[in-house]
């Protein structure tokens, strides 16, 4: 297995960049983490970068979907989230359980398995009135088989959309639309109070890992962190070997002229769905890294407009290239989080200030309009202007 | 009629009222070049829509090869694995891939996702490509960009895609459209080379073209077919004269 | 001294006034002890009395005597009205003239407060005399406070009212609130009967609040089978629903017929209570982990007689088997029980035909929203095959504007004609400018257009929550939209969705007659379908194209003013119909506003009807509906009205 993977980086060199600069980024960031550094580099920020990383994730499948099959999809950032909500609740479930054990072991007669299980039930439940466990949380002490789910769920979403999507002949913005009103659906079903998922309040306290109370929290940050590093490595060096080999010739040609590919006979219905699924499952493992990362999950995380923000980092960073869709992510993500965060300085006017918390949104918004109309390959278009203008 | 190897019985379909094709019948032999021809809107187009797959007639059945399948149910990549081939009027090929890999993704080989995933290409394969490279005279542009082909050069890779795909039956839409006159005559070459291993059927306006095609023609009308035999029979009916000349 | 100067000159005062008092003062003041302490036994003849004096000043003293006005002096038991000056000093009145007869301080006279029985006794009388009033005011007004709060006795005054009324609206009105008090208070069971079964036709509230309680049940259980008062059904507990095996042995517990049974928390207190040195009942307590093994301890220890034993579930069973449960009508008489039963069933009938109309209409309003909100998309999207995902901002706009120009002029019902178009003006021109600036490059890449847009809504909802700010704000319909029209008491429908409604109407005829009847319709159409040969015919492209985006965002603008009046306008509320007017344009069908018209049908029939199933939940509706919609498109991909043929574009 290591021959053919070493020949394949000799031939691309670009992933092989890639992973190096992926590799001393983490190194860099460790060195210079609380944990086990000279603490340079914040715990809170070693979560944004940490996030950051699976965000590229994420905008990586979302390449693979829109960049390279044509498909712009807007149900990607749904998949993230339930891949979040997945892992969320063996999080929450196993981290309420141990408090509850805890706290029983100051009653005069041990618990039984029932009450445990009904003060859990309080604990998690008592937001939205119940205490019963919905059917869906069959699983939530079991870790395997919640990991299991984070893959699972999603997948089989996707499929089934999927499958009833394509199958119909569902293209273009037709399509977009459609997901679109896929995510919409699943977030206002989990917004109500009986979805079983706590309606609004979403799962929270995701960032404590059950049975590691005594890992600060500098330690736990870096073990997200180098899990989203290796997930993103993977997955790019996964996604190249697709988008290399004969699978993504035939995904850009659905991309460029479908009717074609199905006159040579490829059942472009099953690629599609076969694609979809695949980046539903990157997006779904993106969402379970991200939000143990982030603390809290939501149903506002899913929104529709989160789905579109996917497709501008996507857009921004150059479509139909990998690496684009990275760097887009990651930009874009990072200078959003450091514009709403209040630090970038406000710009005064004379007549008024300009607060970037409050324009930030106008100015991504129109420099998405920008790129759309002027500089459709992104930034990752503009280096590889740059390349060929110097290499000339 | 046994020996067929396409058989089109009494086809019919009509788009918002209009009778695209009416009542069409007709077969094709295995290792014939046929020529259609016919005016505008004479069902054509759509007749070639109707047996790849694309449009379903309301009527009728499309009966294919020895084992008799049916494949009016058929999708388009299920018709075009049986061994029917298509050319589309605009040159159709992947422009932002190269010659090779067109050609790569037309070679027959088994097309299920997890197949092609792992596909790693073998020396027969790369030979197969560049025999056919060869055939349709782009041995020496095999790693060009497709898009950045001549228009007449795009023709022929869309042709040498649908050699590779080994079909038994190729349907060729206006292959000559928009050609040189050097282009045309490799063109008809390359045609009359493919039908000595499959049948061949063209589509076409161009009479010149035809006539040196030297084939069986069927004149097209109104959905249906008018007149059938060697051109200069079919130049000579006079329902063709007065449906090209105009009543 | 003093004092009994003041004394004799109040004699002498009084006798004066005796010489020149009215004879209603003597008849009430023959009475005055009695008022005075006010008991209901002799309330009765007094006030009988009273009335049958009559005039303003009976019912002026009843109405004092109820509201506890009524006063009198100590010295010599006069009744009087006073006016108080300050706490000490007040003006006494007279009871017939009202007028001033003389001073006193608070501690001459005493305030006579009868108790809210003989309150009730004189508000009957008084409303019987307020019904036979000459005033046709007071009259109205009296029986409005008496339907208000019927009680068994106004039933007597109500008969005798109505046999004096005249007027043939109040005599009808006086009519069915006699009906319904006789239908609950009458004696005599017929009379019951045929009132409530006059009620048949009847969907008011009152009615049915009235009617429901004599239909309630108790229940009741005995250890023998005999059944008294009106039966209405046996309960098997465990079986019956309401009724589980755990609450009737608690009721049997209740009586007293058996042991109670010992509830797991209990058992487990009991155990805790008789913990010792780690040991209950000699098992020790880490072991306690189960239920089952609780179970077990406690029995050790009922077995040492710490603790009552358990109730085991054989017992329960067997207890039940010899106690039966059922339930009886607190109506004592059957006929009621029966003709109330029919009568409601046959109201609730009705109730329920009302309830579908009513829910049709409300279907109605939400499909001319949807239709209003994705009209203007019907011709950017539909006819020119734009996406526009700005789209909602611009119903934003609309609605912004509109709280704009009230913000100016202060008569609503002018504003609202000022808003209309102004907001029309304002989306022009914002989707021109967008037209020219960002979609005119991108005509064929839908993909990315959809994209461009998007960064455009992104951008003008920022804009709008940074001007307008967060909280939602106002736009006040005019008062002759307010409220609803109440077609019977189920149906209603506000006359702001009637507005929509009939503004969705007239759109729908103004469109379709500009695409249909007009040059620029036609213009449009030629350049959607092949703009090329458009040109070439002298139709200038760019112009139609340019045209055509204003008019789809003007109408946005538009609809956003119609939507402001009833939802909150926020700079979120474009975003809120967004993908519903997509998928209205797309479930109808592409091309045509008929297609729109029928996908905009469609969703808001189906939500609504989606919403009856489950109506506290209007988030799960919508998610069924969008799921719904996403199955309706395997179906018919090109939606309910559909181009077919090759021109549908593939």
């Amino acid at each position: 297995m290591q021959g053919p993977l070493v020949k394949f980086l000799t031939r691309h060199p670009s992933t092989l960049l890639f992973l190096i600069i992926l590799a001393s980024f983490t190194v860099l960031v460790t060195l210079g983490s609380e944990a086990f550094g000279t603490g340079f580099v914040s715990t809170s920020l070693v979560k944004t970068l940490g996030k950051t990383l699976c965000l590229c994730l994420v905008a990586l499948a979302m390449d693979l979907i829109w960049g390279y099959c044509g498909i712009l999809s807007l149900g990607h950032i749904a998949f993230f989230g339930l891949g979040g909500y997945m892992i969320g609740m063996w999080l929450m479930y196993e981290r309420t359980r141990l408090i509850v054990m805890q706290a029983a072991e100051n009653t005069q007669l041990p618990m039984t398995p029932q009450e445990i299980q009904d003060a859990v039930g309080s604990q998690i439940f008592g937001v939205v009135g119940g205490s019963e466990f919905p059917a869906i949380w069959m699983f939530s002490h079991l870790l395997s088989v919640q990991l299991l789910m984070v893959v699972m769920v999603p997948g089989v979403l996707a499929l089934i959309f999927g499958w009833l999507a394509f199958r119909s002949r569902v293209t273009g913005v037709y399509l977009s639309i459609l997901t679109q009103a896929m995510t919409l659906a699943l977030a206002l079903y989990l917004f109500q109070n009986d979805s079983g998922l706590r309606g609004n309040n979403g799962l929270s306290g995701l960032q404590n890992l059950p049975g590691r109370d005594d890992t600060p929290q500098s330690v736990i940050s870096m073990w997200f962190f180098w899990g989203s590093a290796f997930a993103l490595g993977l997955g790019y060096l996964c996604a190249k070997l697709i988008v290399e080999s004969k699978m993504g010739n035939v995904m850009r040609g659905i991309r460029d002229d479908e009717a074609r590919v199905r006159f040579l006979g490829y059942n472009v219905e099953a690629y599609k769905l076969f694609i979809f699924t695949l980046t539903a499952i990157i997006a779904a493992v993106a969402g379970a890294l991200y939000y143990p990362q982030a603390g809290i999950i939501n149903p506002a995380e899913i929104a529709p407009i989160a789905s579109i923000y996917l497709a501008v980092w996507v857009a921004i960073g150059g479509r139909g290239r990998l690496y684009g869709a990275v760097i887009g992510a990651a930009v874009v993500s990072l200078l959003s989080s450091w514009f709403t965060g209040g630090q970038a300085p406000d710009i005064p006017l004379g007549f008024a200030t300009l607060k970037w918390v409050d324009w930030w949104l106008v100015l991504l918004g129109l420099s998405f309009v920008f790129v759309t109309l002027y500089a459709h390959k992104g930034i990752g278009g503009l280096l590889e202007k740059l390349q060929t203008g110097t290499s000339k | 009629m046994s020996g067929a190897l396409l058989e089109v019985n009494s086809i019919s379909v009509s788009f918002d009222g209009f009778k695209a094709i009416n009542n069409l019948s007709f077969n094709i032999d295995s290792g014939e070049l046929r020529a259609i021809i016919g005016p505008n809107g004479a069902g054509k187009t759509t007749f070639m829509d109707i047996v790849t797959g694309k449009t379903r007639p309301d009527e009728g059945d499309v009966i294919w090869g020895e084992d008799n399948v049916s494949l009016v149910r058929k999708s388009e990549s299920d018709i075009a694995n049986l061994g029917i081939g298509r050319k589309f009027q605009k040159p159709t090929v992947f422009e932002d891939q190269s010659v090779t890999e067109n050609l790569m993704m037309a070679l027959r080989n088994k097309r299920n996702p997890l197949a092609v995933l792992f596909y790693k290409s073998t020396r027969k394969d790369r030979n197969a490509v560049l025999s056919i490279a060869f055939d349709i005279g782009l041995e020496s542009n095999v790693d060009q960009r497709a898009g950045d082909l001549s228009h007449g050069r795009k023709q022929w890779l869309e042709i040498g895609m649908l050699l590779a795909q080994e079909p038994q039956l190729l349907l060729v839409d206006e292959p000559a459209a928009g050609m040189t006159v050097d282009e045309r005559n490799q063109t008809i070459a390359l045609l009359k080379h493919a039908a000595k291993t499959r049948a061949v059927v063209v589509v076409e306006h161009d009479m010149e073209f035809i006539r040196n095609l030297d084939c069986k023609v069927t004149v097209l009308h109104e959905g249906s077919v008018l007149a059938e035999g060697t051109l200069d029979h079919v130049t000579k009916n006079q329902t063709v004269i007065d449906v090209y000349l105009g009543r | 001294m003093l004092r009994i100067i003041l004394l004799s000159i109040s004699f002498i005062c009084a006798a004066q006034l005796v010489a020149a008092q009215s004879s209603f003062q003597d008849l009430v003041q023959s009475h005055a002890s009695n008022i005075i302490k006010g008991s209901v036994k002799t309330a009765p003849p007094i006030i009988t009395d009273i009335q049958n004096h009559g005039g303003d000043a009976a019912q002026a003293f009843l109405l004092a005597w109820q509201s506890k006005k009524l006063w009198y002096r100590r010295a010599d038991k006069r009744l009087i009205f006073v006016e108080k000056i300050n706490n000490e000093s007040f003006v006494l009145l007279d009871l017939q003239t009202n007028a001033p007869i003389d001073h006193s301080t608070k501690a001459q006279i005493k305030q006579i407060k009868p108790n809210s029985g003989l309150r009730g006794l004189l508000g009957t009388a008084l409303v019987s005399s307020q019904l036979i009033s000459d005033n046709l005011d007071v009259r109205v007004a009296s029986l409005k406070s008496l339907a208000r709060d019927p009680k068994r006795t106004h039933l007597v005054p109500l008969r005798l009212a109505m046999s004096k009324e005249t007027d043939t609206d109040m005599l009808a009105q006086m009519t069915r609130l006699e009906r319904l008090l006789t239908m609950q208070y009458d004696t005599d069971v017929e009379a019951r009967v045929s009132a409530i079964t006059s009620f048949e036709n009847d969907l008011g509230l009152d009615v049915r609040a009235r009617l429901n309680p004599m239909l309630d049940t108790s229940l009741i259980l005995s250890q023998s089978s005999p059944r008294e008062g009106t039966f209405a059904r046996m309960l098997v507990p465990g079986a019956t629903v309401g009724l589980s095996v755990g609450q009737a042995y608690d009721m049997i517990v209740a009586k007293g017929w058996a042991p109670a049974d010992i509830s797991t928390a209990e058992k487990r207190t009991a155990l805790i209570d008789n913990i010792q040195d780690g040991f209950v009942a000699g098992v020790g307590i880490e072991t306690l982990n189960t239920d089952a093994d609780r179970e077990a301890a406690y029995t050790a220890l009922a077995a040492t007689g710490a603790v009552p034993s358990d109730v085991s579930q054989d017992d329960i069973q067997d207890v039940l088997t010899r106690v039966y449960f059922y339930e009886t009508y607190d109506e004592p008489s059957n006929e009621v029980v029966a003709a109330a039963a029919e009568t409601l069933g046959k109201i609730n009938t009705k109730v329920s035909l009302s309830q579908t109309i009513d829910l049709f209409l409300d279907g109605l309003s939400l499909a001319s929203i949807f239709f209003l909100a994705a009209i203007g998309l019907a011709i950017t999207f539909g006819v020119m095959g734009v996406i526009n995902m700005a789209h909602g901002e611009f119903i934003m706009m609309g609605a912004y504007t509109g709280y704009v120009v009230q913000q100016i002029i202060d008569n609503y019902t002018l504003s609202i004609l000022i808003a209309i178009p102004a907001a029309f003006a304002v989306t022009f021109a914002a989707g021109v400018a967008m037209e020219r600036l960002v979609v005119r490059h991108l005509y064929h890449r839908p993909l990315e257009t959809l994209l461009a847009t998007f960064g455009v809504s992104i951008a003008l909802q920022q804009i709008a929550k940074n001007v307008f700010g967060t909280q939602a704000r106002p736009l006040t319909s005019p008062d002759w939209l307010g409220g609803a029209w109440m077609i019977n008491d189920v149906i209603s429908i506000s006359w702001i969705r009637v507005a929509i409604f009939v503004l969705s109407i007239l759109f729908f005829v103004m469109l379709w007659f500009t695409l249909n009847k007009t040059r620029f319709g036609m213009e449009t159409r030629a350049v959607t379908q092949n703009p090329r040969m458009a040109a070439s015919m002298g139709i200038n492209p760019d112009k139609i194209n340019m045209l055509t985006f204003g008019l789809g965002s003007g109408i946005a603008g538009i609809a956003g003013v119609a939507i402001g009046l009833f939802a909150k306008v926020t700079s979120e509320l474009g975003s809120d119909y967004i993908v519903q007017s997509f998928m209205t344009v797309v479930v109808g069908g592409v091309g045509n506003i008929w297609g729109t018209l029928a996908g905009a049908a469609m969703i808001g029939f189906l939500q609504k009807g989606i919403e009856w199933f489950n109506p506290s939940n209007t988030l799960a509706a919508q998610t069924f509906m969008i799921v719904f919609i996403i199955i309706f498109i395997q179906f018919r991909p090109r939606g309910i009205i559909a181009l077919r043929g090759r021109a549908a574009g593939d």
